[in-house]
C-alpha cells in the first residue's frame, strides 16, 4: 500500500509539472534559447532570484535578457554565432548563488554572465566571476562596492549615490520641501545605502532630516514610526526600500491622516506596488531607470515587442535585463573576438550606447553614466514626472 | 590507541585528498563537496543538542552567525594589516585559530543562552532558541564595524578541501566519542527521562548547558569556514530558514544518530543541486516543491528519519 501511494504521489507531480509546462508555452511567445546540439553558439548565464523574496525582480529580468537576445538572434546572432541563455535560480540566498555561479562558469562553459538584481547577491557572484575571468554585467545592482570587486564586473544601472542624489534634488527643487522624514529597511543593504546619499545631499543644500525611522524585513505594521513621523510633521517622507513594504507603509500612513508625498527608489518598480497599496500611493513619487511614457523609438519599441511577446507592461527591472544583455550583444559585436578579455574591453568601452534606460557610457570604475527619471504613482499607473541628469 | 588510528587515517587521508583536489579548486563538484562539509558540521553539532540531548535548539544559525563573523573579522583585519602573512604557509595557522576563536566566542554565546533558557523544556526553549537566532541576525544589522546591513566584505578565502574536512573529522570525532562516554550517558539519560536522570544523579542543567555549548562550538566553525569561502558575510543568510534547514538535516537521518545526519547534510546538500537541470527541462521553477514533496515523501514513509538513533557502523568499530 505504502509504496504504491508514493507513486502515486510522483505521478500527480509528473502530470501537474506537464500541465503547468503547457499553460507556460501557450502565454508567452518567447523564442527557445535553449542549448541544442549545436555547439557554434555564445552561452550567456544568468543568476536570478526566481522564486525568493524578491521573486517578480527576477522574473523581470529574466524577461528583459530573454526577449533582448531573441531580438539579436533573429537579426543573425553575433560574429554568426546565435545566443542561448542559461539561466538558474538563487533564491535570493548568498550559498545558492555562488553555486549557480560556479555551475554555469565551470559547467555549462558561459562566455558572459548576466545578474544579480540584489547587490548583497552580486558581491558574492562578482569575486567568482573575476577569478574566472568571465565578463558579468548586473542589471540592477546599485551598490558601488560590486564593480569594485574587479574588471570583469559592469553595470548597467545607476549606483546609490546618484538615486539618494536624484531623489533629494527633486525633493528640494520639485517638491519644495524643506524638512522631510525617512523611514528605512535597516537590514538592507540597498535600502541603508539610498538613504545615506539622500540624507548626505539634502542637508548639504540646507534641508533637515526630522526624524530618521527604521523597520525590518518582516514588519507589516509600521504605525509606531508613522506616528513618530507625523507628530514632527514634514512636507514629505523618504521610503527607500522593496515595493512589498511600501504598499503597506502607503495604506497605514493614509490611515494615520498622514497625506504628505512619500519618495522612494527603483526597489518601488513592481506591478505589485499597485495591488499591495492602492490608491493610498496616491502623490508618492520615485525614481526609476526608464519611464513607459517616454517617446523615444527605443523605449516604444521595447515595449511594443515586451507586450508581443509576455502580454505585459514591463517594468524598470524587465528593461535593465534587456539594456544589460543588449550592451553584452552589442560589446560582443564590436570586440574583436570573443575571448573573455576582448569582450570585456569591448564592454569598458561602450560610449553613449543606446538603451531603454538611457544613453548607456561605462565609466572607469566600470559603472553606467545615465540619467534617472522621477514618476508619479497615479492610481497605480506611474507617470512620467521629471528627468535628472548626473 | 588502537581506536584512535582510523580517526587519524581518516585525517591523514583528508589531507592527501586535499592536495589531489587542489586544482579543481573552482569547480562545481568541488563546491558541492564542500558545502556538504560544512553542512555535516552543522548537522552533527546540531544533532548533540537537539537528538542525543533532546532539547529542541532553533538558532543554530545564530551560533553559526557569531563564528563566522568573528573568525571573519579576525581574518580580514589581518589581512588588510599585513597581506603578505596570507601568502605563506602561515595561512593555514593563523585560519585554523581564527576558527578556533570564531568557535569559542559561539560557544561562550551558547552558554550564556542556555544557563537561564535550558531550564525551558520542547516548545518553550524552541521559541526561546528562536528569538535568540533572530536577536543575534538584527544585532549583526547595527553592527557598524562588521559592515551592517552591507554585510563584512573583502574576506580572504582560505576555506579549502583540507581545512573543511579536518573540521569534519574533529566535529564527528568529538560528538561520537561524546556520546560514547559517561557524559555523553547523561545526555541521553535527560533526552529518555529527566527526572529519572535527576534521580540518578546526573546534574541534568550541566549536561545540557555543555551539550548546547559544545553544539554551539562547532557551529561557530562551520560559520567560519561559510563566510571565508564565500568571502562576504550578510546577517540575512542566517536568519531562521538557515537554521530550520540545519533542523531538517539532523530531523531526516534520523534523532541522536550521527552517521544519520552525516548521511542527510550530504543527501540534502547534492538533492538540491541535483535538481538544478529540472529547471531546464520543465522551464519553470520546480526545484523547490520537488525537494519539499521529497521531504514530505520521507518523513511519511520514514517517521523516524533515515537511521532512527542506529548507527552506519557498529559501536565497537569506532568507539
Amino acid at each position: 500500500m505504502k509504496k504504491r501511494s508514493v507513486v502515486r504521489v510522483f505521478v500527480g507531480i509528473a502530470l501537474i509539472s506537464v500541465a503547468f509546462t503547457g499553460c507556460t508555452k501557450t502565454k508567452s511567445k518567447v523564442c527557445d534559447l535553449s542549448a541544442g546540439s549545436d555547439t557554434n553558439v555564445i552561452r550567456v548565464g544568468e543568476v536570478g532570484s526566481m522564486t525568493g523574496s524578491e521573486a517578480t525582480f527576477g522574473v523581470s529580468t529574466h524577461e528583459g535578457i530573454q526577449l533582448a537576445l531573441c531580438q539579436a538572434n533573429a537579426a543573425g546572432g553575433v560574429k554568426g554565432k546565435k545566443f542561448v541563455l542559461y539561466s538558474l535560480d538563487d533564491q535570493s540566498k548568498q550559498d545558492e548563488a555562488a553555486a549557480a555561479m560556479t555551475k554555469l562558469i565551470t559547467q555549462s562553459k558561459v562566455d558572459a554572465i548576466l545578474g544579480e538584481v540584489a547587490s548583497g547577491i552580486s558581491k558574492v557572484m562578482a569575486p567568482i566571476a573575476q577569478a574566472n575571468k568571465v565578463p558579468m554585467i548586473t542589471p540592477s545592482s546599485t551598490n558601488p562596492d560590486v564593480t569594485k570587486i574587479g574588471d570583469y564586473i559592469f553595470r548597467v544601472c545607476f549606483i546609490d549615490p546618484f538615486q539618494g542624489y536624484v531623489m533629494a534634488k527633486f525633493a528640494k527643487e520639485n517638491l519644495k520641501a524643506k524638512k522631510v522624514a525617512i523611514l528605512q529597511d535597516h537590514g538592507s543593504d540597498y535600502s541603508v545605502g539610498l538613504a545615506k546619499f539622500f540624507i548626505e545631499t539634502f542637508t548639504k543644500d540646507g534641508g533637515e532630516i526630522v526624524l530618521n525611522q527604521s523597520y525590518n524585513k518582516n514588519d507589516v505594521d509600521f504605525k509606531s514610526q508613522l506616528t513618530a513621523i507625523r507628530a514632527k510633521a514634514p512636507d514629505a517622507i523618504y521610503i527607500p526600500g522593496y515595493y512589498t513594504h511600501v504598499g503597506l507603509i502607503a495604506r497605514q500612513a493614509r490611515e494615520l491622516g498622514v497625506t504628505i508625498p512619500l519618495m522612494g527608489g527603483d526597489g518601488w518598480d513592481s506591478p505589485e506596488l499597485k495591488s499591495i497599496g492602492g490608491a493610498a500611493l496616491n502623490n508618492s513619487y520615485f525614481s526609476n531607470h526608464y519611464s513607459a511614457e517616454d517617446k523615444s523609438p527605443a523605449v516604444q519599441t521595447f515595449l511594443k515587442e515586451y507586450k508581443e511577446t509576455f502580454g505585459k507592461t514591463p517594468d524598470g527591472l524587465a528593461a535593465m535585463g534587456y539594456d544589460a544583455a543588449r550592451v553584452l550583444a552589442d560589446a560582443m559585436n564590436r570586440a574583436k573576438s570573443l575571448s573573455n578579455t576582448d569582450v570585456r574591453d569591448a564592454i569598458a568601452a561602450t560610449v553613449k550606447f543606446e538603451g531603454v534606460t538611457g544613453k548607456i557610457t561605462i565609466d572607469k570604475e566600470r559603472n553606467a553614466v545615465k540619467p534617472a527619471v522621477v514618476l508619479r504613482v497615479d492610481n497605480g499607473e506611474f507617470k512620467y514626472q521629471s528627468t535628472i541628469h548626473p | 590507541m588502537k581506536s584512535s588510528a582510523g580517526w587519524l587515517a581518516a585525517l591523514a587521508a583528508c589531507w592527501v585528498m586535499h592536495f589531489f583536489v587542489q586544482d579543481y579548486s573552482r569547480s562545481y563538484y568541488f563546491l558541492i563537496f564542500l558545502y556538504a562539509g560544512i553542512n555535516i558540521v552543522l548537522a552533527v553539532s546540531l544533532n548533540l543538542v537537539n537528538g542525543v540531548t533532546g532539547q529542541f535548539s532553533m538558532g543554530h544559525a545564530g551560533f553559526m552567525s557569531i563564528g563566522g563573523y568573528v573568525s571573519c573579522y579576525l581574518i580580514t583585519q589581518l589581512f588588510q594589516r599585513s597581506p603578505a602573512l596570507f601568502e605563506g604557509p602561515l595561512s593555514m595557522p593563523i585560519f585554523a585559530g581564527a576558527l578556533v576563536l570564531g568557535g569559542i566566542a559561539a560557544a561562550i554565546a551558547g552558554y550564556l543562552v542556555g544557563l537561564p533558557s535550558l531550564r525551558l523544556k520542547g516548545d518553550y526553549l524552541a521559541i526561546v532558541t528562536l528569538g535568540f537566532g533572530e536577536i543575534i541576525r538584527v544585532i549583526l544589522l547595527n553592527v557598524d564595524a562588521v559592515g551592517g546591513a552591507r554585510g563584512l566584505g573583502g574576506i580572504p578565502n582560505l576555506t579549502s578541501f583540507g581545512v573543511v574536512y579536518t573540521c569534519v573529522i574533529v566535529t564527528v570525532f568529538c560528538v561520537w566519542r561524546i556520546i560514547r562516554s559517561a557524559q555523553g550517558r547523561a545526555l541521553l539519560a535527560v533526552r529518555e527521562d529527566e527526572i529519572a536522570a535527576s534521580a540518578m544523579g546526573v546534574n541534568t542543567t550541566r549536561s545540557k548547558v555543555s551539550a548546547f555549548v559544545i553544539g554551539a562550538f562547532f557551529a561557530g566553525i562551520a560559520g567560519g569556514l561559510f563566510g571565508s569561502w564565500l568571502t562576504v558575510l550578510t546577517p540575512q543568510t542566517f536568519d531562521f530558514n538557515k537554521s530550520f534547514e540545519i533542523i531538517i538535516m539532523v530531523v531526516l537521518g534520523g534523532m541522536g544518530s550521527v552517521s544519520g545526519s552525516i548521511v542527510a547534510a550530504i543527501f540534502l546538500t547534492i538533492i538540491r543541486e541535483a535538481l538544478r537541470p529540472l529547471q531546464d527541462i520543465t522551464k519553470l521553477d520546480f526545484r523547490m516543491i520537488i525537494y519539499s514533496l521529497m521531504l514530505i515523501v520521507l518523513m511519511l514513509t520514514k517517521p523516524r528519519g533515515l537511521f532512527g538513533s542506529r548507527e552506519l557502523v557498529k559501536e565497537k568499530e569506532l568507539a
